[in-house]
C-alpha cells in the first residue's frame, strides 16, 4: 500500500460523489419510491401511554371502500426463543422488539402501534384507522424513572426482574439492570481529598431530529420472497430483525437501503418494515408506508432522559483522588437504555485512583430509547464536565490545566476496567490551550467562555466490501454498507490510494442484502474505521491476484515469473530489476476476460481490532441577558482526535454537525410531557437549533493515530455531540455566576436561576395570602 | 360498503399550473397540497417533506417567485401559479452556482433538507445579491437542517454572493 506521502486523495477535500443527486433532487429517499399497484399503509396508535388492550374489532374498518388489509399483533407468528437478544448497538431482547413493533395486551407509550391497515389511497386508509374498535383499559402512568423505582410503582412488564450481578430480584420491578463497575478504595480517595464536589444532574429526553421520518416500501412476491426498500443505518441488521420477526429465513428476505434523510442513531430498529410486510402478505401488492412528524415524535427512538449525580475529589495539587456516579437512565418502554456506554465516557478523559458507576437501566411509559450520537455520552459528560469546571474553580486552578494534569493516557483504566491503547486527550487539551481562540481574552458584560471535554469509545462489530476489477480495469466497490453522510467517497478515497488509481477509475455501489456480503450497520463511528481495514485486505487480495495475472502475461518460455518477481506502481506492473518488461493495470484486467482465470474481485472483512477511542473538546462564549435569561453563542471552536483525516470537509462537517446536536441537548432541545403524553411533537413546539442561533463554527483536527487499522482512522461522527451542553454551562457559569445542572438551559430556566441568585428574600406572608 | 366521508364529495378540482417551465393541466382533490401535486402527481420527488406542518422548511419552493412551504398551499391556490422547484434549478444540465457551492463546500450531508435551503436561498440572492451573514442566516432561518450545523451552507451561500462560484 502506499505510504502517506504518496497519498493523492487520503487527506484530500474530495467532494461527495453523491452530491450532484442530492442538489438537484434525484437522489432516491424511501418515500420517493412508488411501485405499480402500491398501497398506502397507516397505523393505528394508542392514545394512552399505559394501557391494556381488551378487544381489538377491525371489521368496520375493513368494510371501507379501498381497504385491503388489517393486521394487529395476532398477525405476527408466536415467538419461540423467548430470551433471544440482539447486542451490539441493537440492544434489546426479540420479545420486546416484537411488542415494540406492535403492541400485544398492553400499549406502553402513547403513540405505541395497535394495528395497522393498507388501502389504495392514504385517505381510506386514514379513514380506516377512525373504524377500528379498540377497548382499552387504561393503567396509571409511570412518567419518569425515579416514579418507577419507587417499590409500589406500577410495573411495566410483571415478568421482568432486574439484572444484576447479585442475586436475582424476588420480585419484579421496573428496572431491567443495574450495572457497577469500578475500581480503588473511594473511603480513601474522598480521606485524601482537601477539595470534594457532589452535585446532582437532570436531563431530558431529547430526539435525533433527522429531517426524513421513517419510510418504506414492502413487497411479497408469489414465491414468499420479501423485498423492502427502506431508511436504515444497517440493512443486514434489519434482515436480522425481520427474519427473527417473521420467522422467515435469511434468504427469502431482501433489505434494500434508499437514501437516508438523517439518522444519528435513530435508523436501527425496525419499526414500519414488518408491519408493511405483514400488509403486504396479506393483501399480495406493494404498501408504502411513511411517518408523519407527530408519529415519529411519539414513537421512534428518542434518548434517555437521566438523573446523575457526580462526586469528585481532588487534592490541593490538582490532582484527582475519586470519582464517583451514580446514574438512572430511563429507558422509555422496554429495558435498554445506553448505561454501559454512558458508564464507559462518563470519567473516560480522567485517570484517578479510585472510580466508581453504578447505573441503573429503568422503564417508563415512554417511547423506547434508540441510540443517539454517542449514546449516553452527551447526558454524562454534561455532569462530569461541569463538576470539573466546579473542582477547578475551588482549587483555583484554570480549567485546561486542571483537566491535563489528571488527563488520561495510554495503559490508564477506564472505569470499566478497560485499558487506553494510544489516545488523545493530552493532545487534544494541549490544542485548546494553544489555540486563539482560548487566548483572545473575553470582554464585556454578562459574558463568559467555557470548556468542556467528550468522548466515544468507537464502536467496531464486523465489516465487509468487496473491491472489484471490471473487465476494462476501472473498479467498483461493491458494499451493503449503507452510506450515512459520505462513506461512498471516503471509501472511493481510500481504495484509489491502496491501488494507486486515479480516483475517477473508481466507483462505489451499496447494494442490498442480496448482492453484497454481510456488513454492520453504519453507526457508533465505526464505517470508517472498519472499511479501512476491510477494503485495505480487500485491495491486498485484489493486488496479489492482479500480480500473479501480470506475472504470467509477462512469463516468457524460458522464464516462468510468479507474483513474487512483480512490482507494481500507479497502475503498472512490471518485472523486478526489468522496469522495461511491463504490463498496464488495464491491460491485465482486459486479459481477465480473454485468456480465462476470471474477474478479479478481492473481499475483504474485519470483526476484532483494537477500539479506537475518540477525544473531543469544545470551547465557547456567550452572552447571557439577564432580563430575558436569553443565551446568545459569540463563539464557538471544536477540537477533536480523529486519528488521521481521509476527508477534511466530511470531518469538520461531523464536528459542526455534532457540536450544534450539542447545543440542542444545552439550550433547547425537550421532550414536554403531561403525564405520559407528549405536548410538542411538532418542530414549533420541539425546538431544534436553527441558523439563526449559531456563529460560524470552528474547527481543529487533532491526529493521533488509532492504535490499530492501517491508516490510524478513529471515526468522527459521534464524539463532538458530548461536549456541547457543559461548555455551555461552565460558559454561563462565568458569565452570569449561576450553576445550572439540569437540561436544557433555555431562557426560561436560566433567567429563574439569576433570579434566584439575585432576589432578595422576601418576608413570609402573614397568614397564607 | 361505506365509503370514508371527503370521497363521497367526489369532487376534484381542475388547475393549470407552470412548474419549472412545463405547464400541466390537472384535477386535484380539494384538500391536496402543492407539495402532494408536485411529489405524487408530477413525479417531482426532489421537493421532500419533513413535517407537514411548515416548520422544518425541506417542501420549500418558489411561486410566483417567492419561496413557501409547499406542504401549506393547497393544489387549487396554486392555479395559475409559476412554480419552481429543486429540478428546476440547473440551467442546459449545468447546476446552478448554487448547487455547485454546496457540493464544493461540503454544505450537504444527508441532503434531505438541501432541496428546501437551495430554494430559500435562490430567493435570497434574488433579493439581496450582496448579504450579510447575518442576513444568510435569516434568509434561511426557516429551514432546519440537522446534519451540518449550517457552517458550510452560510459559507456556500456567500460564496456564490461573492462570486466565487459561477
Amino acid at each position: 500500500m502506499a505510504t502517506k506521502a504518496t497519498f493523492r486523495y487520503i487527506g484530500k477535500p474530495v467532494p461527495k460523489m453523491d452530491a450532484l443527486e442530492r442538489v438537484t433532487g434525484a437522489a432516491r429517499y424511501a418515500a420517493d419510491l412508488s411501485l405499480p399497484g402500491m398501497l398506502y399503509g397507516k397505523v393505528l396508535r394508542s392514545p394512552h401511554p399505559h394501557a391494556y388492550i381488551r378487544r381489538i374489532d377491525p371489521s368496520r374498518a375493513l368494510a371501507v371502500e379501498g381497504v385491503k388489509a388489517v393486521v394487529t399483533a395476532a398477525d405476527l407468528p408466536p415467538l419461540e426463543e423467548a430470551r433471544a437478544a440482539f447486542g451490539g448497538e441493537l440492544m434489546i431482547e426479540l420479545a420486546h422488539l416484537r411488542q415494540l413493533v406492535i403492541a400485544h395486551e398492553k400499549a406502553l407509550f402513547e403513540g405505541h402501534p395497535v394495528a395497522a391497515v393498507a388501502a389504495t389511497s392514504p385517505e381510506a386508509a386514514e379513514a380506516a384507522l377512525d373504524l377500528i374498535a379498540v377497548d382499552y383499559e387504561p393503567l396509571p402512568v409511570v412518567e419518569n424513572a425515579l416514579e418507577a423505582m419507587k417499590p409500589d410503582a406500577p410495573l411495566l412488564h410483571p415478568d421482568l426482574y432486574t439484572k444484576t450481578l447479585g442475586e436475582k430480584p424476588t420480585k419484579p420491578s421496573n428496572i431491567g439492570m443495574i450495572l457497577e463497575v469500578g475500581f480503588g478504595d473511594l473511603e480513601k480517595a474522598w480521606a485524601e481529598a482537601d477539595v470534594v464536589v457532589e452535585q446532582a444532574f437532570e436531563t431530558q429526553m431529547v430526539h435525533q431530529g433527522y429531517l426524513e421520518p421513517q419510510a418504506c416500501v414492502a413487497w411479497v412476491d408469489s414465491q414468499g420472497q420479501i423485498q423492502v426498500w427502506t431508511s436504515t443505518q444497517g440493512t443486514f441488521n434489519t434482515q436480522r430483525m425481520l427474519s427473527a420477526l417473521l420467522k422467515v429465513p435469511l434468504h427469502k428476505i431482501t433489505v434494500i437501503p434508499a437514501e437516508i434523510g438523517g439518522a444519528f442513531g435513530g435508523k436501527i430498529y425496525v419499526m414500519l418494515e414488518p408491519l408493511a410486510i405483514l400488509l403486504a402478505r396479506k393483501a399480495g401488492r406493494p404498501v408504502k408506508m411513511v411517518m408523519d412528524r407527530a408519529e415519529v415524535f411519539r414513537a421512534t427512538g428518542p434518548s434517555s432522559p437521566a438523573y446523575i449525580t457526580v462526586k469528585a475529589g481532588a487534592r490541593r495539587d490538582g490532582r484527582l483522588t475519586g470519582l464517583y456516579a451514580k446514574v438512572i437512565m430511563d429507558a422509555g418502554a422496554f429495558p435498554g437504555a445506553p448505561i454501559d456506554r454512558g458508564a464507559w465516557c462518563i470519567f473516560a478523559p480522567y485517570k484517578a485512583p479510585a472510580m466508581k458507576v453504578e447505573a441503573y437501566d429503568v422503564v417508563t411509559n415512554k417511547p423506547r430509547v434508540q441510540p443517539y450520537r454517542a449514546p449516553g455520552g452527551p447526558q454524562v459528560m454534561f455532569a462530569t464536565e461541569s463538576v470539573m469546571d466546579m473542582l477547578a474553580e475551588r482549587l483555583g486552578m484554570d480549567p485546561v490545566e486542571f483537566r491535563l494534569l489528571n488527563a488520561a493516557d495510554e495503559g490508564d483504566q477506564n472505569v470499566t476496567g478497560y485499558k487506553y491503547g494510544r489516545i488523545g486527550v493530552k493532545a487534544v487539551l494541549e490544542a485548546v490551550k494553544r489555540h486563539p481562540h482560548w487566548n483572545t481574552p473575553l470582554e464585556g458584560k454578562n459574558r463568559g467562555r467555557g470548556l468542556a471535554m467528550g468522548c466515544w469509545m468507537g464502536a467496531l462489530l464486523t465489516s465487509s466490501s468487496q473491491v472489484m476489477v471490471n473487465v476494462d480495469g476501472t473498479v467498483t466497490i461493491v458494499t451493503g454498507q449503507v452510506d450515512l453522510t459520505g462513506t461512498r467517497t471516503t471509501m472511493v478515497q481510500m481504495v484509489a490510494d491502496m491501488l494507486q488509481l486515479p480516483i475517477e477509475q473508481v466507483s462505489i455501489r451499496v447494494g442490498d442484502t442480496s448482492s453484497t456480503p454481510y456488513t454492520d450497520l453504519s453507526a457508533g463511528s465505526r464505517t470508517t474505521l472498519t472499511q479501512s481495514v476491510a477494503l485495505a485486505k480487500a485491495c491486498q487480495s485484489v493486488l496479489e491476484q492482479m500480480k500473479e495475472r501480470a506475472a504470467e502475461a509477462l512469463s516468457k518460455p524460458d522464464r516462468r515469473l510468479t507474483a513474487a518477481d512483480i512490482e507494481y506502481a500507479e497502475g503498472r506492473f512490471w518485472v523486478k530489476g526489468d522496469p522495461e518488461q511491463a504490463i498496464s493495470w488495464r491491460q491485465v484486467a482486459i486479459l481477465s476476460r480473454t485468456r480465462g482465470g476470471g474477474p478479479v474481485v478481492g473481499t475483504g472483512t474485519v470483526t476484532r481490532l483494537q477500539p479506537a477511542n475518540q477525544f473531543a473538546a469544545q470551547v465557547c462564549d456567550v452572552e447571557v441577558d439577564p432580563e430575558t435569561g436569553k443565551v446568545k453563542i459569540l463563539r464557538y471552536t471544536c477540537f477533536q482526535d480523529v486519528g488521521r483525516v481521509i476527508n477534511p470537509i466530511q470531518v469538520e462537517g461531523q464536528m459542526q454537525g455534532g457540536a450544534v446536536q450539542g447545543i440542542g441537548w444545552g439550550l433547547f432541545e425537550y421532550y414536554a410531557w403531561d403525564k405520559g403524553k407528549i405536548r410538542n411533537p411538532t418542530f414549533l413546539d420541539y425546538r431544534m437549533p436553527t441558523a439563526l442561533d449559531l456563529p460560524m463554527l470552528d474547527t481543529a483536527i487533532v491526529e493521533v493515530p488509532a492504535p490499530d487499522g492501517p491508516l490510524g482512522v478513529r471515526g468522527v461522527g459521534e464524539a463532538p455531540i458530548t461536549p456541547g451542553p457543559a461548555a455551555l454551562a461552565n460558559a454561563i457559569y462565568r458569565a452570569v455566576g449561576v450553576r445550572i445542572t439540569s437540561l436544557p438551559m433555555t431562557p426560561e430556566a436560566v433567567f429563574w436561576a439569576i433570579r434566584a441568585k439575585t432576589a432578595v428574600p422576601q418576608p413570609a406572608p402573614a397568614d397564607g395570602t | 360498503m361505506s365509503t370514508f366521508p371527503w370521497e363521497r364529495l367526489a369532487l376534484r378540482i381542475p388547475i393549470r399550473v407552470r412548474v419549472n417551465g412545463d405547464t400541466h393541466t390537472l384535477l386535484v382533490k380539494p384538500w391536496q397540497t402543492l407539495l402532494e401535486t408536485l411529489r405524487d402527481d408530477l413525479g417531482l420527488t426532489g421537493t421532500k417533506e419533513g413535517c407537514g406542518n411548515g416548520n422544518c422548511g425541506c417542501c420549500t419552493v418558489l411561486m410566483n417567485g417567492r419561496p413557501v412551504t409547499s406542504c401549506l398551499v393547497l393544489a387549487p391556490e396554486a392555479d395559475g401559479a409559476e412554480v419552481l422547484t429543486v429540478e428546476g434549478l440547473a440551467r442546459d444540465g449545468q447546476p446552478s452556482p448554487l448547487q455547485k457551492a454546496f457540493i464544493e463546500y461540503g454544505a450537504l450531508q444527508c441532503g434531505f433538507c438541501t432541496p428546501g435551503f437551495l430554494m430559500s436561498a435562490t430567493y435570497l440572492l434574488q433579493r439581496i445579491p450582496n448579504p450579510t451573514e447575518q442576513e444568510v442566516r435569516l434568509g434561511i432561518a426557516g429551514n432546519l437542517c440537522r446534519c451540518t450545523g449550517y457552517d458550510k451552507i452560510v459559507r456556500a451561500i456567500l460564496a456564490v454572493a461573492r462570486g466565487e462560484v459561477q
